[in-house]
């Protein structure tokens, strides 16, 4: 039996807006096991971002999580501040798009490094330094101890991201969530973070949760994937299962938006339309407004995510078959 | 017989610096962005650049339009220098060339209509047209980019990025050009979008004749929609070949690496490659490296490569390729794959 690090039951976010409530997450289910990476997938806007934020208590002040987010025995979900500040980096950390936001520009990295050890670890302050400097030697900085002595606007983008990738490392935590890491950075540098995360999955035994809109890069680390369309999990499954045979036409439609370097189609087949508003949800599957395969049934009703075996999950009353051009 | 392609384009050695401040009581640094950029673009063709961020790729695409004005060298449009047009002359030629942005929404002026947002190319460019004439063509237009007529009395605001980048789309074609700078159009946008918008690009190519300048960080869009590729780093060509020569025989060790570094959507694919990944990241182009700019991250660097700066050399069928040692590090596929473990 696999251990399960975190169990996400019925997680739904919803925000309160001036004069309604969106309802950004809806009725999300997963189990992270250990040492796995599961990759959240999906376009801005369907919740994906803000699905993470809740379980680490991150959401904007209008924001409400409802469900569990089992991490051992403790929920996160409504968690008060002082108990979630002792998991939060110990056994839980995020790392973001943007390094900037989440670095102190005031402080020196070793400053910073430190003091998440001294907090958690009970480190002394020259000890936390010495580690501090050990782990931006191991996620690759050139120069450790200078690096260490600088301010967070004197490093480039991809260094910035290492030091927060080394920060979130420091406890050892057993889940990592990272919110779009390679984004920002260029092709070069992205495949050295990507190869950083796949062996630092391999030493320390990190569960990773991966949230992109790349589906490059969910091929090159991924074991699992969720997608997610309008707030909800649309399908689930082995990553070699969604990309070889994907069963919901949303998944179908970004496999076949991506562009492939090593192939080249005279036109790409692209989901027509545009992603709903959560404020204005399509009646019935989300999704039916730019779906090939819509039939009555998808107006009306909205399908549910269900058991499709071998260990897959999609939420689609389509059971047809769905090839290539097909999906305009 | 075919016929022999047109040159719409001739870049002759630009050059472009900015001087950037040093610091307090510092002397003003000079960077150098551009330098010896030399290539033409062929009529109907698309030329995609790409390069890493700080590499020139929009530095090239505005000293292109005279939207910067180069140091040196010369841009010749259909055999004419722009770059010694004076201003009159020079606004009459902006018909022929325009650009779309990155950034859809913040290139649209959030206090005009959409539907004046597209014709205001044409009040400056063509004013012997009167409203109505405008407006016809603005509904022409629209239509052409998949916009609906009645969001002509809309503001940019009330668009999500990708009908905003319609209407940039619009805006450009509005005056009938010949060549578009299209400047990372696609990256601000989601996924499924981002297709949409690429295949509308192909259409209004086909459909107008037109010459796209397709400039982007992502090579699996560039090699989607380029007929041949331009390399830049550290504001140097390092090598400009067909899509095809580029992925399936890069000669620069610099494209190479690009390329393995690119993310495929294939897990198995992905799973198997060896990726042979640089190290390091791009030198400051304050103070770039001697010789060979590439070379402090390049694995066959050897120490000449620092002496001197490799020659834009011109190979057969066009293609183009700086480097001192593409000859010898030229290598059958199999021996590259075990090389690069």
């Amino acid at each position: 039996m696999t251990e399960h690090v975190l169990k996400i039951e019925n997680l739904s976010v919803t925000f309160q807006l001036h004069d309604s409530e969106v309802h950004a997450v809806r009725d999300m289910n997963f189990n992270l096991k250990a040492g796995e990476t599961l990759a959240v997938v999906g376009e801005s806007g369907s919740g994906k971002s803000q699905a993470f934020l809740s379980i680490m208590g991150l959401l904007a002040q209008n924001g409400r999580a409802s469900g569990r987010a089992m991490l051992g025995d403790v929920n996160l979900v409504g968690l008060e501040t002082g108990k979630l500040d002792r998991l939060r980096g110990k056994d839980i950390a995020m790392i973001f798009q943007d390094p900037m936001t989440s670095l102190n520009p005031s402080l020196r990295v070793r400053t910073q490094l430190a003091e998440v050890l001294m907090k958690h670890r009970g480190f002394a302050k020259e000890a936390a330094i010495k580690s501090a400097i050990e782990m931006l030697e191991r996620v690759g900085i050139p120069e450790p101890v200078k690096r260490a002595n600088a301010f967070p606007h004197e490093l480039s983008g991809g260094m910035r991201q290492r030091v927060m990738i080394a920060m979130a490392l420091l406890c050892q935590p057993k889940i990592l969530i990272a919110d779009e890491p390679t984004t920002a950075l260029d092709v070069t540098v992205q495949a050295q973070m990507l190869d950083l995360f796949r062996s630092l999955i391999n030493d320390f035994g990190t569960s990773l949760v991966l949230i992109t809109h790349d589906l490059g890069v969910v091929a090159g680390v991924a074991d699992r994937m969720m997608v997610m369309y309008g707030g909800r999990a649309v399908e689930k499954g082995s990553v070699d299962d969604l990309f070889y045979d994907p069963r919901h036409p949303y998944t179908l439609g970004l496999l076949h938006s991506t562009p492939h370097i090593a192939k080249r189609a005279e036109r790409l087949d692209p989901i027509q339309g545009l992603p709903p508003s959560l404020e204005r949800l399509p009646k019935g599957c989300s999704f039916n407004p730019r779906c090939a395969f819509a039939f009555d049934r998808c107006l009306g009703e909205r399908p549910p995510l269900a058991h499709i075996g071998n260990g897959r999950e999609k939420a689609c009353f389509y059971e047809g078959p769905m090839k290539y051009g097909q999906v305009a | 017989m075919e016929q022999a392609p047109i040159n719409l384009l001739e870049i002759k050695d630009l050059k472009k610096t900015f001087s950037v401040s040093g610091g307090l009581f510092a002397r003003p640094l000079t960077l150098t962005a551009l330098e010896n950029i030399n290539f033409t673009i062929r009529k109907g063709e698309t030329l995609g650049i790409v390069g890493e961020s700080g590499c020139g790729k929009s530095t090239l695409g505005r000293c292109i339009l005279q939207l910067l004005s180069p140091d040196e060298g010369q841009v010749l449009w259909l055999g004419q220098d722009l770059t010694r047009l004076p201003a009159e002359e020079m606004r009459k030629r902006r018909q022929d060339l325009q650009i779309i942005f990155q950034d859809p929404l913040a290139s649209l002026n959030p206090r005009m209509t959409v539907g004046d947002i597209i014709a205001d190319p044409l009040r400056t460019l063509r004013p012997e047209l009167n409203r109505d004439e405008r407006r016809a063509r603005v509904l022409k237009t629209m239509e052409a980019v998949g916009l609906l007529p009645e969001m002509i009395n809309r503001y940019p605001h009330e668009f999500s990025g990708g009908q905003a980048q319609r209407i940039g789309i619009a805006r450009a074609l509005i005056t009938e050009p010949k060549l578009i700078v299209c400047d990372e159009p696609v990256s601000a946008l989601d996924v499924s979008i981002q297709a949409q918008i690429l295949n509308l690009l192909a259409e209004l190519k086909d459909e107008f004749g037109l010459t796209l300048i397709f400039i982007s960080h992502n090579l699996s869009v560039v090699r989607h929609v380029s007929d041949r590729i331009l390399v830049l780093y550290l504001g140097r060509i390092v090598e400009l070949a067909t899509g095809d020569e580029i992925y399936d025989d890069p000669k620069h060790p610099y494209t190479r690496a690009l390329l393995t570094a690119v993310p495929i959507p294939d897990p198995k694919l992905a799973r198997q490659r060896s990726i042979d990944a640089l190290k390091g990241e791009i030198p400051s182009p304050i103070n770039p490296p001697s010789g060979c700019t590439f070379r402090t991250r390049c694995r066959h660097a050897r120490p000449f490569c620092a002496e001197k700066r490799p020659a834009l050399e011109t190979l057969e069928g066009g293609r183009l390729v700086a480097c001192h040692r593409w000859r010898e590090i030229e290598l059958p596929d199999d021996v590259r794959i075990a090389e690069s473990r």
